[in-house]
């Protein structure tokens, strides 16, 4: 079962490189019908989905996506993990922010297909079932977020910037977080949560 | 016993905390609806004009795409037929009739939608949408405009106001005139704005919307497709900040809506950070000039203020820009004039602390300038001209303890270490300045309705329409309700952000704890009565108010053995539950009887680079009188981030429009700057904390707009201190200080 599995990715991964080794070509190659976007995207059709091995919060998936399908988008309207947030779509605001082999990246700048083979973490999976981590504790006894929209992406930074050595005193905190806006204006709250954790000295 | 947190006055986490530190919090943009179908938006590229051609042959071929909307092809909307949008429901209707004609009113208005089962594909497709317009001139620029101001029609509050004589400030020993710019900023909360449409059948619809106002929502939509208002069902759980942009319906709402109806499949649409510069509002551009004048013991004896605000050219906007100028200090001659000046751009909408804000920014930097003029103390002069009574009204003040916000914040900033000689301390090689500013705005309470039901397991629900875009909203109903009923806040949900509930007031004006806690706190009171009526033993004819509610149970405070839980009542009774639905609202004549008003005062340290000019806030300190504070955490959090709000419309936030072409040159994160972590120095919050006694029965008064009233003043001021320079157009950038 398992290596029939296997072959078939195999198979799908090679017909893919095929497919935009062809496709790639067509781009490349001069010509009016190429740059007509209409005609590029009706070539793309039959090339769209490529297939992923991901595996996101200790769940393995196989899947099929499109090459321009960022990580975010896969994760909130494929997967229904919702819990990362859209806060601009550019790399800008940090609210998308996960874990990819424990490093936190903004998702929305991310190609699904560039995260082949890797470990993904959301904030649905820093906590085990009913006990929260403590970074998400320690959110909640400082008040670290109002309407909440921004929190997952600052948990998940909060976290990295910890296991970075990014942690040591608050100016370096406030440095550090500066790639998650929080437009409520938790800041302060966000600084005091992460220090707690830190200084707790748990394993994040 | 009563755990204290979750009493009235305590420090009790968030009831949602849970769910928004693990991602369960669900957001508009979030529900699972089968079928679903994306929309994305296309701009127009002119700023005014018509559209003379509209090519979306390729887009509608292009693949998964289920319909391109544009004016050509949309279903009718019955108010746009009438050609009253923006009547619908007392102006929060859409106002531009996006997909109706062809005429563009702004640069970015959307001329179409493409509908497609992807997001990716949608967004591909939209890019293939090619439009002719015919183009007319436009205007963008308010500075060139502002002869072309006019009085609102639609706000009579806002029409010229003359107290005692007109421009006395002119003839005062000491005076000044000086004019002060705001310019363009937008809300930019976390979440993008959007709606996700869903016909349940041709004349009933669902949406999950980013609202300030559930039922505000669903009135709109009813009167904009003359539905029953029955056949509208709003969802709106949890909303990712808004501070005010969601207290309207937008067109691209409206629009979507059709788009669902065409393609006969749900339709989501989530605007990009691009588009929530250019389609759903911002704070006004605001030129203003102050002419103030005083005696020269710092007796201020005139002031004129006037203001003109940024507009679009299709329905009015009005704020409170000129108010506080009216009240808020003892001035015996006073005028204001507010002009709106119509231009080719979005409507503005209010933000967080709408008018006052801007106007403060003018009214407390002017003051801080007469205050140097005369050589006395900020703080002094304020105190010198504190108003005993509204001089506005001429009526007693509900509650003003300004004076006593004054000392507790210039004790903790450390005040007594200013000079009141600008540029005269340094430190770690910076200028160091310090500067205050007061803030206020209207102690508001609209009608609302709450229902309470006790269950016949001992818990509490309680359900009211209500918003709560951040504030704790949830988490200070629960208190309220734990507090009147003596149920342990574990007991006790609150549900609300969904239309089919009792009628909740819109989340503006900083109203809601003031409406929706009242109601609650009403109903809870009703159900204990009940409660009382039906414990069939000793107590019941006891008068309501003298027992002891504790635990569950009703008691009486003589002989506590004379005790009968809640539950033990419905029991007794074969009562599965006890419900109560109950409406509260301000008594009229108390309104007439007390000028209400909240008030804020800020303080700031901050350091200045000498030859960057680059400023930096070191301390903040944000105090307010706003009479009981329901939970002290979440109300300081709320000051919090109205403190972090104004550090960026003082020092970074400036939305700006390339006049040749009408269009914002950087509506993104990365050039339009909203304050991150780094900006962010100690914020203290400090609280008067004294209940109100006339405003709702918690004593309370609205906290979420004085957040931001005065921050922005108070350091411009703290600039001054500590450079020697006044800047008077906002933002505080390096350029205008070396
Ligand atoms: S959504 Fe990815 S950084 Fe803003
Ligand atoms: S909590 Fe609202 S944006 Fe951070």
């Amino acid at each position: 079962m398992k290596t029939s599995k296997k072959k078939v990715e195999n198979e799908a991964r090679r017909d893919f490189l095929k497919q935009s080794s062809v496709l790639s070509a067509l781009v490349l190659s001069p010509g009016k019908a190429v740059k007509d976007p209409e005609w590029e995207e009706k070539v793309a059709a039959p090339f769209e989905k490529v297939s992923l091995k991901l595996e996101i919060n200790g769940i393995k998936h196989n899947l099929t996506v499109e090459p321009r399908t960022t990580l975010l988008d896969l994760l909130r309207e494929q997967l229904h993990l919702t819990g990362t947030k859209k806060g601009c779509d550019f790399g800008q605001c940090g609210a998308c922010t996960v874990h990819s082999d424990g490093q936190r990246i903004n998702s929305c700048l991310t190609l699904a297909v560039t995260e082949d083979g890797k470990k993904i973490t959301t904030i649905e999976g820093i906590s085990k079932g009913d006990d929260l981590h403590p970074m998400q504790e320690a959110f909640i006894k400082h008040d670290g977020f109002q309407c909440g929209y921004c929190t997952p992406g600052q948990i998940m930074s909060g976290i990295a910037c910890i296991r970075e050595g990014h942690a040591d005193t608050e100016d370096e905190i406030r440095e550090y977080m500066s790639g998650n806006i929080c437009r409520c204006g938790a800041y302060p709250n966000i600084v005091d949560a992460i220090m707690e954790v830190k200084k707790g000295g748990q394993t994040v | 016993m009563k755990n204290k947190d979750e009493m009235i006055g305590g420090r009790m986490s968030r009831v949602d905390a849970v769910l928004k530190v693990t991602g369960q919090a669900t957001y508009f943009a979030e529900y699972e609806v089968p079928n679903l179908t994306y929309g994305v938006l296309v701009p127009s590229t002119i700023t005014k004009g018509r559209i003379k051609n509209l090519d979306t042959k390729k887009a509608e071929s292009a693949p998964g795409v289920l319909a391109v909307i544009t004016h050509l092809n949309a279903p009718k909307v019955p108010a746009y037929e009438a050609q009253e949008p923006s009547k619908t429901s007392s102006g929060r209707g859409p106002g531009m009739m996006a997909f109706h004609t062809d005429e563009i009113h702004f640069n970015g208005q959307p001329i179409a939608m493409v509908v497609a089962d992807t997001f990716e594909r949608a967004t591909f497709a939209a890019s293939l949408v090619k439009a002719d317009y015919q183009e007319e001139k436009h205007q963008t620029e308010l500075k060139a405009n502002l002869a072309q101001g006019k009085v609102p029609k639609t706000n009579k509050s806002l029409q010229d106001y003359q107290r005692g004589e007109k421009d006395a400030y002119k003839n005062a020993p000491v005076k000044l005139e000086e004019e002060y710019v705001l310019p363009t900023e937008v809300h930019n909360p976390m979440e993008l704005h959007g709606i996700l449409a869903h016909w349940e059948a041709a004349d009933k619809i669902t949406v999950y919307a980013k609202t300030q106002g559930v039922k505000m929502t669903q009135q709109v939509i009813a009167d904009t497709f003359k539905l029953p208002k029955e056949n509208v069902q709003v969802h709106s759980q949890f909303v990712g900040g808004a501070f005010g942009m969601s207290l309207r319906v937008w067109p691209h709402e409206i629009a979507t809506i059709l788009a669902a109806k065409k393609v006969n499949r749900p339709v989501k649409l989530v605007i990009t950070r691009n588009e929530m510069f250019t389609i759903a509002g911002y704070r006004p551009h605001t030129h203003q000039k102050v002419g103030i004048g005083a005696t020269k013991d710092g007796k201020i004896v005139g002031i004129s203020h006037w203001a003109h605000v940024q507009n679009s050219n299709y329905e009015e906007f009005t704020e409170a820009t000129v108010a506080m100028t009216k009240f808020m200090y003892r001035i015996p001659n006073v005028n204001t004039t507010y002009r709106i000046v119509p231009l080719d751009i979005c409507s503005p909408v209010p933000m967080r602390g709408p008018g006052e804000a801007t106007g403060a920014f003018a009214l407390e930097s002017a003051m801080d300038e007469l205050s140097y003029a005369l050589n006395v103390d900020p703080i002094e002069l304020r105190l010198m001209n504190y108003p005993e009574k509204d001089p506005e009204r001429d009526l007693p003040w509900s509650s003003n303890h300004v004076r006593d916000a004054y000392k507790m914040g210039a004790d903790k900033i450390g005040w007594a270490n200013r000079s009141n000689k600008p540029k005269s301390k340094m430190e770690d090689g910076m200028w160091v300045g310090y500067g205050m500013a007061t803030g206020t705005f209207g102690a508001h309470r609209r009608p609302a309705t709450a229902r309470a039901c006790l269950n016949a397991d001992g818990t509490l629900l309680i359900q009211s329409a209500a918003s709560d875009i951040g504030p704790g909203t949830g988490t200070a109903v629960v208190q309220i309700a734990a507090e009147v009923m003596g149920i342990p806040a574990s007991k006790i949900r609150f549900e609300l952000g969904e239309s089919k509930l009792p009628d909740a007031p819109i989340q503006g004006g900083s109203a809601t704890v003031a409406s929706v806690g009242s109601a609650v706190h009403d109903a809870c009171l009703e159900l204990r009565q009940k409660l009382v009526e039906l414990s069939g033993n000793a107590l019941k004819n006891a008068k309501a108010e003298t027992l002891v509610y504790e635990d569950g149970k009703i008691s009486s405070p003589k002989d506590r053995s004379a005790s009968i839980t809640y539950t033990e009542v419905l029991k007794r009774n074969s009562l599965p539950k006890l419900e109560v639905t109950k409406e509260s609202k301000l008594d009229e004549d108390q309104q007439k009887k007390f000028a209400m008003y909240s008030f804020s005062v800020h303080f700031v340290k901050v350091h200045v680079h000498p030859t960057t000019g680059v400023v930096k806030v070191k301390h903040a300190v944000a105090l307010a009188d706003a009479g009981t504070i329901v939970n002290h955490k979440t109300a300081s959090s709320q000051m919090m981030g109205g403190a972090v709000g104004g550090i960026g419309m003082a020092l970074t936030e400036e939305a700006i429009i390339d006049h040749r072409f009408g269009r914002y040159v950087n509506n993104n994160f990365a050039d339009y700057h909203v304050p991150v972590n780094a900006d962010i120095p100690d914020v203290d919050v400090l609280f008067v904390d004294k209940k109100d006694p006339y405003t709702n029965p918690m004593g309370s008064k609205g906290l979420g707009e004085i957040a931001i009233i005065g921050m922005a003043p108070a350091i411009a001021n703290a600039v001054y201190n500590a450079t020697g320079k006044r800047v008077r157009e906002l933002p505080i950038t390096p350029d205008k200080l070396i």
